[in-house]
């Protein structure tokens, strides 16, 4: 084989080019992931090969992840899971008797009594049936069917799935998806892949971020000229601007879902990560149970969890789980022959979520440890939004929302004619040339605002503000706005904030 | 009811969609053995005293014990603490700590790469460019994803174009038979399969006649854009020839057809005389211009071979010649990123231990045995590798008449009459295409069946 085709050089006549391939494709970008974070990387390769810089590390507040910034894993969760992975561990008396026992549990559920055996496609029954028990706690007793829960690859591959179930029809029959702006850009990616239309709805800055019937409706209206809306997407609390909706504000739109006939999809991922006074995670099923009959028998919803975020942050197990209310149960037959196609989660995913479902009991050895762990993760989660807001708000030209929930803050900011005029000569969005200076000049890697989509003329940016590991302190430089950024910033990310 | 105005639109133009995804012919006869494990477990009397499900190839679930080495290194990853213990051998935790060493912040509870943990691919090439004999294998084309089927699927995804432009949809050519779950995923894409008959009276040889007459008849139905083979082969036991695999680039060549290669039994061979040689190999060794032109994917996983660990779902995706504008977008598509410890997975099986590593003694001694052991009464073609025995049932015109009154396809019928008589569960051919008047059966080849039907 030719160099030139180990690398790749094109050659003419190709059988598959961009012009042939699935259109759908093209219109796929994903923020997280996109320019910004190509050239943090390697800007990286660049530091690693002596290249000098500003800065000696980048600093990579643009995605969720907890373990990669520092936070450690529940000791419980790693032991059942190592107990599961090689089993001839079962005699080692260092592993306490609880853990031992869920293991047992789970491997006897397991072909073979391996995690290396398929499951089911709708996910292990027994980790079903614990999933809905646990889902039918926390909702107060509000009954949850094992039948109607669907274990996936990640809250992203059921969200995907669902997707795909409900986007059909064509021209201005084609389906149309709600979804807030600004949103997690997966939904917008799957948006485009599958060839959906996307009606975006404005979450309320002024009022921190909240949804607003009246603009449900306004974007609804709008859209029926052009498409057929079929979905209203919320995520809660939110990402990226980290909002918990009230109780009202769910009731609301649970209404508006019913009258408008469309399948809510509740992206409740981030359900233990509340942290500011007065907020509480409602989940959209207990609410649609409380409004009664009238409601709980009628809405089509779909309800996603994972083990990526809350105070596991086990984002590389890819774990997570769906639930299905009130589905016509043709289509339920469909969804099961389409989980179907992509044979099963993964079963080391399965067994966390199981433990996630069913944590330590007060009366187990593991328990005391667990809570302390479990405790400490989220106090300092909470600590971190409330210095979150008070940092920013304290720098000039950044405004930021109270952060309630989730692991970040999607502030303001306000850009200088003179950056947005240099921004358009470079050909790139105001915020985006923000973010890329940041990173250039002060190593800093954060998601501009734009690829979640905001109000036109306003400009903002991700930043992800986890716990992370101590890193060397930072000569504060001067008071341009850059360096202030940079001083704050790694302050958050180190324990003590006076440095 | 209010719903139903909005499922109903759902449910009509999903059929469409969904037309080739038909309730499996496993079903019936699942619904039956559970049926009859009930009954047993109840006490009732049968020619049996348990049932012998021998229908899927999941080695762990057959009793293939897991590799020692491969759960040692993942449970030090997942609870680093262990590898302060002497228990585990050295290399297990030299292991484990280069693969932790690639995950952010040290813990498989980080998000890896989209396109997988770069160190990891950067390994995996090498360990290809070794199995290829030295035919070089670029990072840059080789994306880990979670198993095959997903590999297979989003591959086709790139390929299929259903918008108003394009007149016709995407065709791929299948083979007859064909492994169920790779029809759907490609059915469920709105793509069309063309399916291309493997002649059984030569041991299941692809033929290009076949493969020309394939083609032919896809005209004015579908645009084909790609040709799907499997190698060794699933549900039928082939492996197949250089000669073979050079007949088929050349077709493809010729053709214009991108090569979906799914080579994911390539470490299950057993015939005497059968080797497994990649496609790639292969079309390297042709030279120019089919090494430079032919456009192939090949799609490998941990759920087969040694390791047999479908549940971790891993697998990569190597693309050969595709327009590097093209491959750009895929990294786009992982929305579901691969496990990190499939990752790992992925990074043991490509390095497996070598020897002189104190692992490597009890890694070299796993070689299961298999029985191809034909059922009385049929006739197989040699099982040369892969996972399943797929014989031919000859069934009298009289069973024929009496599996169309039960509204069975006869395959199923004997299928049901054999799960009936003896407890042994296997899946009828119909369930894969097959010849048409022809009728198969298919069962895995880590079965107990001596004992239970030889005597019969």
């Amino acid at each position: 084989m030719s160099q030139q085709a180990v690398n790749g050089v094109p050659c003419r006549g190709k059988v598959l080019t961009v012009d042939n391939m699935n259109p759908n494709v093209k219109r796929v970008e994903y923020a997280v992931r996109g320019p910004i974070v190509q050239r943090a990387v390697q800007i990286e390769k660049e530091l690693r090969e002596g290249v000098k810089k500003p800065f000696t590390e980048v600093i990579k507040a643009n995605i969720g992840d907890a373990h990669a910034m520092g936070q450690k894993p529940i000791t419980f969760l790693r032991q059942v899971l190592a107990l599961c992975s090689y089993p001839e561990l079962m005699e080692d008396n260092k592993f306490p008797e609880d853990a031992k026992k869920r293991a047992q549990r789970i491997l006897g559920a397991c072909g073979g009594h391996s995690i290396g055996a398929y499951s089911a496609s709708q996910g292990i029954e027994c980790i079903r049936q614990d999933v809905a028990r646990y889902i039918e706690k926390r909702d107060g007793g509000i009954p949850s069917n094992p039948d109607n829960i669907y274990l996936s690859t990640g809250a992203s591959d059921a969200i995907v799935t669902m997707l795909k179930l409900l986007v059909c029809g064509e021209g201005r029959d084609r389906t149309g998806v709600m979804i807030s702006i600004p949103q997690y850009p997966l939904y917008s990616a799957a948006l485009a892949d599958l060839g959906a239309v996307q009606i975006s709805y404005y979450l309320d800055e002024e009022k921190c971020w909240s949804l607003d019937v009246a603009e449900l409706r306004r974007a609804l209206n709008a859209a029926r000229q052009h498409c057929n809306p079929r979905v209203l997407c919320i995520i809660n609390p939110g990402n990226p601007t980290g909002q918990v909706q009230s109780r009202q504000c769910i009731e609301d739109v649970i209404r508006f879902a019913k009258e408008e006939h469309l399948f809510l999809m509740a992206d409740e991922v981030y359900q233990d990560n509340v942290y500011a006074e007065g907020c509480k995670f409602h989940s959209f099923k207990k609410v649609l149970f409380e409004m009664g009959p009238e409601y709980s028998s009628t809405v089509e919803m779909a309800s996603f969890h994972s083990t990526s975020k809350c105070y596991m942050g086990e984002c590389g197990f890819r774990g997570g789980y769906m639930e299905v209310i009130n589905m016509d149960p043709e289509v339920k037959t469909q969804l099961t022959k389409l989980v179907s196609v992509r044979l099963c989660p993964p079963v080391p995913g399965q067994a966390l979520l199981d433990l996630v479902v069913n944590p330590p009991q007060p009366d187990e050895p593991s328990y005391a440890t667990f809570m302390k762990e479990r405790t400490a993760v989220l106090s300092a989660l909470a600590e971190k939004a409330r210095l979150t807001e008070q940092i920013f708000n304290a720098v000039p030209g950044i405004t930021c929302n109270p952060v309630q929930g989730a692991m970040y803050t999607f502030p303001r900011i306000t850009l200088p004619q003179k950056a947005i005029d240099k921004a358009k000569e470079e050909g790139k969005v105001p915020d985006m040339y923000y973010c890329m200076r940041l990173l250039e000049e002060e190593g800093i890697c954060l998601v501009p605002g734009s690829g979640f989509g905001q109000r036109e003329g306003t400009f903002h940016f991700r930043l992800v503000w986890l716990p992370a590991s101590l890193l060397p302190p930072v000569h504060i430089q001067t008071s341009k706005s850059f360096n202030l950024m940079r001083f704050y910033v790694t302050t958050l990310y180190c324990l003590n904030p006076d440095d | 009811m209010f719903h139903l105005a909005l499922v109903v639109c759902s449910i009509w133009v999903k059929i469409l969609t969904f037309l080739n995804i038909k309730q499996l012919e496993y079903a019936a006869l699942a619904r039956r053995a559970t049926q009859i494990q009930k009954e047993l477990s109840q006490g009732v009397r049968k020619p049996y005293k348990e049932l012998t499900d021998v229908c899927w190839g999941d080695p762990h679930s057959l009793g293939v014990k897991p590799l020692t080495f491969v759960r040692q290194v993942l449970a030090a990853c997942v609870y680093p603490e262990l590898m302060s213990s002497h228990k585990l051998p050295l290399d297990v935790r030299q292991r484990a700590q280069w693969l932790l060493g690639k995950c952010e912040g040290g813990s498989i509870g980080s998000y890896p790469a989209s396109a997988g943990i770069p160190e990891i691919i950067q390994r995996m090439s090498k360990s290809i460019a070794r199995r290829d004999g030295g035919v070089p294998c670029n990072p840059e084309n080789v994306f880990i994803s979670p198993g095959s089927q997903w590999s297979l699927t989003v591959t086709s995804l790139l390929l299929t174009s259903l918008n108003d432009e394009a007149p016709l949809r995407t065709g791929i050519l299948i083979p007859v038979p064909c492994h169920v779950t790779t029809i759907t995923s490609i059915t469920s894409l709105g793509a069309a399969v063309v399916p291309y008959f493997l002649s059984e009276e030569h041991g299941w040889a692809l033929q290009v006649e076949e493969l020309q007459r394939a083609l032919e008849s896809a005209k004015g139905g579908c645009n084909p854009i790609a040709l799907y083979v499997i190698n060794p082969g699933n549900p039928a036991g082939y492996v197949q020839s250089r000669k073979s695999i050079q007949e088929v680039i050349r077709f493809a060549s010729e053709k214009r057809l991108v090569l979906l290669a799914d080579e994911v039994y390539q470490d299950c061979v057993y015939g005497k005389n059968s080797e497994f040689v990649s496609y790639k190999k292969v079309l390297a060794e042709m030279g120019p211009p089919f090494s430079d032109t032919v456009e192939l994917a090949s799609f490998h996983s941990v759920s087969k071979g040694f390791m047999g660990e479908c549940g971790l779902r891993g697998g990569y995706v190597e693309l050969v010649n595709l327009d590097p504008n093209v491959v750009n977008y895929i990294s786009n598509l992982n929305y579901d990123t691969t496990s990190v410890l499939a990752q790992f997975a992925l990074d043991l099986m490509m390095n497996p231990p070598r020897p002189g590593d104190p692992s490597y003694p009890l890694y070299n001694q796993v070689r299961n045995a298999v029985n191809a052991i034909c059922l009385p009464g049929l006739s197989c073609q040699p099982v040369e590798g892969g996972a399943f025995v797929f014989p031919r049932v000859f069934l009298p015109p009289r069973a024929i008449q009496k599996a169309k009154e039960e509204g069975m396809q006869p395959d199923t019928f004997y299928c049901m009459r054999l799960l009936e008589e003896t407890g042994v569960l296997i899946t009828p051919g119909c369930e894969y295409r097959q010849k048409e008047g022809t009728y198969h059966i298919r069962y895995n080849i880590k079965n107990k069946l001596n004992s239970i039907l030889l005597p019969h």
